[in-house]
């Protein structure tokens, strides 16, 4: 059934149908719509979970941590503030191998306080170990928390799962989008049941002390795990694909790439404005595409060298930045291709920071800047007067 | 695929660790005025005190020396000795 | 009053202790004997939730643990809300049964760090015990100020000095903290009484609810005693008032320990432990004594223990 609906409904409708036993958050904004329309399903008996109204953020995370360690399937929703609020216990449960899955409404980081959209928060927590991915719209989203829940909970894996959406841009835009029946989830999604949980009956030990013999084979784990989660990323974006006919790429997904000479690349709902502006560009004659990382942790370097082989030059479009070394996305971009055989110029451009509008013309011009020349760490439509610099 | 660490541990396996060593003074139980009142047993801090029938004895595998059953027997029947190892 | 000492006869004598040998506490460790009293009185059927701190890093060095019972932990503030969690998945996975949760965490995890977790926990409703294993400062880390350090003893972040005394705030009133979120059960409990703390866990976990005890555990190293007389300082800081057993039902005090008959001048706790030596060093030190008496006073008035 299609239905006009707001992101965080698509979110929420989505989560329902994944049944999770607890849901613990905090409520911030833009994630609130997502939390709302969760304790309305629980208040209506739609859904069949605890609902924990936390004290924070903090709290939220710690509840589901340890309703995943009790073998409870447990999700929880955040973004800025928030998720910075969390960081302590998400590094925690990617330690203890928790499969909860937590939904970023991505939003700017204070000071000064914004609400606005970008990726500047799950940035934060990008080396925790968490599995990242980012949606480039309602549907997206809808298709995605499935998928998070049957990755995080795989018996190889067992690491927790981030799905991020643009704060605004996709959590309060309507959109029509397929509600997949419940049928469809249960059959796609396997319950869940690990093998240790807290329980009298096994009665282990869960987060003991690693002294310096046993803790680098644990971190070393996690990098191992993160890597065999790659094929299992588009392994189960293949499995959805089969069973409910919808695809927005595995690890990463391409528009228009196969025969261009330019390849824009972001991630979320940038994705959408950059595809416009490839439309318009080709109906000029301009051999460009777009490749969207789809899967930010673990990053998926194999598949963007193989797709990025016939491109001469790749412009990054960042909503995140690292103060005093660059943007993130691009420099993570430039790692990717060092050493390789082909090497493509690579450009990058900082977008969009504190929810700044991102026009398509505003793209445009940033194209024509670069085209056959490298720009780097650029920051687009900032007003050079107020900063004080003469461009 | 390799199974992830969990760094679980198993219950009561702390008892590999023989914390006996770290002693230099150890409870002598007399076995003389004991009136089964088991408090050697409830106060030892390290589970280590266990009997019947007015004879208790420390474990030694475990037992740091800390006195505390020799000091709350209300009987004096324990005494702590310098151990010589 | 040796009889509160006296446990059951029949218990305990072939069982192993639900907390069990080869931990590396420290010799006479108060901490120590107050969670293996409370975990036998809790039994197996409990799942137990710790918080970051000398318990929990001395009973569970990978790939060791000294705990028989399903037990995690997480971090040094939130025992109380992973408590929480497991309680609701329990719930949510129709596996709750009589099956017990306690949340646990040091002076500092309980008081400072973890006061809002706590709260929220409290606030909820959950049905969690929490104890509150207070030996009087941050002892992992050595020995630092806590809000429940007491008036005027020495900590490494609260040193006595030429000019100083040492700590300079009263404890952080924690009992009345808890009982103010209305809760059906709060208490203080000693490891000077093993039979009246497992009758209060006991009755704690009986009672349907969020359930609180703060449990007072002296520490030889970070007190400076000698490491026999844990039960014997834990003792007189209930004879001197300083430490008050108090029961609170519903916001009302139900049940207090008397102190009438064994009544002794604060001296007599400060006096063995070198944290307050040096309010015996000088004259000075003889107007501080008399601060911490009406520290002591008052509780003795405010809970009508003589
Ligand atoms: C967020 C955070 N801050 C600080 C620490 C360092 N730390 C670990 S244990 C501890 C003190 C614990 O004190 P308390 O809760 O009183 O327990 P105790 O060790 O005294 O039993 C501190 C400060 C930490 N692990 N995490
Ligand atoms: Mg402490």
């Amino acid at each position: 059934m299609k239905k006009l609906i707001e992101g965080s409904m698509a979110v929420a409708e989505s989560v329902k149908r994944c049944r999770p036993n607890v849901v613990a958050a905090y409520p911030i904004t833009p994630q609130t719509h997502i939390v709302e329309n969760l304790a309305q399903m629980v208040a209506d008996g739609e859904l069949k979970a605890e609902f924990v109204n936390t004290e924070s953020e903090f709290g939220a995370a710690s509840v589901v941590l340890g309703a995943s360690a009790a073998g409870a399937r447990a999700y929880s929703t955040t973004t800025s503030q928030g998720l910075l609020l969390m960081a302590e216990v998400l590094y925690n449960i990617a330690g203890m191998r928790l499969p909860v899955v937590i939904t970023c409404a991505n939003r700017a980081i204070s000071a000064p306080i914004n609400i606005w959209n970008d990726h500047s928060d799950a940035m934060v927590i990008r080396d925790s170990g968490i599995i990242m991915l980012f949606a480039e719209d309602a549907q997206e989203l809808f298709d995605m928390h499935p998928q998070a829940f049957k990755i995080a909970e795989n018996p190889d894996i067992m690491l927790p799962f981030m799905v991020n959406m643009d704060g605004f841009i996709l959590t309060h835009a309507f959109e029509s989008v397929e509600l997949s029946d419940q049928k469809l989830f249960d059959e796609f999604l396997p319950k869940f049941n690990p093998a240790l949980k807290l329980d009298p009956a096994n009665p282990i030990t869960m987060g003991t002390l690693a002294e310096p013999k046993w803790y680098m084979e644990t971190r070393y784990k996690l990098h191992e795990t993160q890597q065999e989660a790659l094929p299992l990323i588009q392994k189960t974006a293949e499995e959805f694909k089969a069973k409910f006919g919808r695809w927005y790429g595995g690890l990463i997904d391409t528009y228009r790439l196969d025969d261009a000479e330019i390849g824009f690349v972001a991630m979320g709902s940038l994705i959408g404005t950059l595809k416009e502006v490839v439309d318009d560009l080709r109906a000029k004659g301009e051999k460009v595409g777009v490749l969207k990382i789809r899967s930010y942790r673990p990053f998926p370097k194999k598949e963007i060298l193989d797709v990025c082989k016939g491109l001469k030059q790749l412009v990054v479009f960042d909503k995140s930045f690292s103060y005093g070394w660059g943007s993130i996305l691009q420099n993570e971009m430039r790692n990717c291709f060092y050493g390789s055989k082909h090497n493509p110029m690579i450009s990058g451009f900082v977008v969009g920071l504190g929810g700044r509008d991102i026009p398509p013309s505003s793209i445009i011009k940033a194209y024509q800047q670069t085209k056959g020349k490298e720009i780097l760490d650029e920051f687009v439509d900032v007003n050079w007067e107020l900063v004080g610099v003469r461009r | 695929m390799s199974k992830p660490i969990l760094l679980f541990a198993q219950p009561g396996s702390s008892k590999v660790n023989k914390t006996g060593s770290w002693r230099t003074m150890m409870p002598v139980f007399k076995h003389k005025d004991c009136t089964d009142c088991r408090i050697c047993v409830t106060v030892c801090p390290d589970a280590c005190v266990s009997g019947k029938d007015k004879i208790y004895n420390a474990n030694l595998d475990y037992c740091k020396g800390c006195g505390v059953c020799a000091y709350e027997c209300p009987v004096n029947d324990i005494d702590m000795v310098l151990e010589v190892k | 009053m040796a009889d509160t000492i006296r446990p059951k006869k029949e218990k305990a004598a072939v069982e192993e202790s639900l907390f069990t040998s080869g931990h590396r506490a420290c010799a006479g460790c108060g901490e120590a004997l107050g969670a293996k009293l409370v975990m036998d009185a809790a039994g197996p059927d409990t799942i137990v939730a710790t918080s970051t701190g000398c318990l929990e890093v001395f009973s569970t060095p990978y790939p060791e643990s000294a705990w028989r019972m399903p037990w995690i932990h997480s971090l040094f503030e939130n025992s109380s809300a992973v408590a929480s969690g497991v309680e609701v998945a329990l719930k949510a996975l129709g596996r709750k049964g009589n099956t017990k949760i306690i949340a646990q965490g040091g002076d500092g995890g309980t008081a400072d760090i973890g006061i809002g977790c706590l709260s929220g926990m409290l606030e909820r409703g959950h049905e969690i015990l929490y104890v509150c294993y207070d030996n009087e400062a941050y002892m992992n880390t050595g020995v630092q100020r806590s809000g429940l350090t007491p008036f005027d003893a020495h900590t490494t972040t609260s040193p006595s000095g030429k000019i100083s005394f040492g700590n300079q705030r009263p404890k952080k009133t924690l009992l009345d903290i808890a009982a103010a979120h209305n809760i059906p059960y709060a208490a203080t409990a000693s490891v000077a009484y093993p039979a009246d703390l497992q009758r209060k866990v006991k009755k704690a976990l009986a009672t349907p609810g969020p359930t609180f005890i703060h449990l007072h555990v002296p520490c030889p190293l970070g007190w400076g005693y000698k490491a026999e007389l844990t039960l014997e300082i834990a003792r007189i800081a209930i004879d001197t008032g300083l430490f008050p057993l108090v029961e609170i039902e519903w916001g009302k005090v139900t049940r207090v320990r008397k102190i009438t008959k064994d009544k002794k001048p604060v001296e007599e706790y400060l006096k063995p432990q070198s944290r307050f030596r040096h309010l015996f060093a000088s004259e000075d030190g003889k107007k501080e004594l008399a601060k911490i008496q009406a520290i002591a006073d008052a509780n003795i008035a405010k809970y009508g223990l003589v």
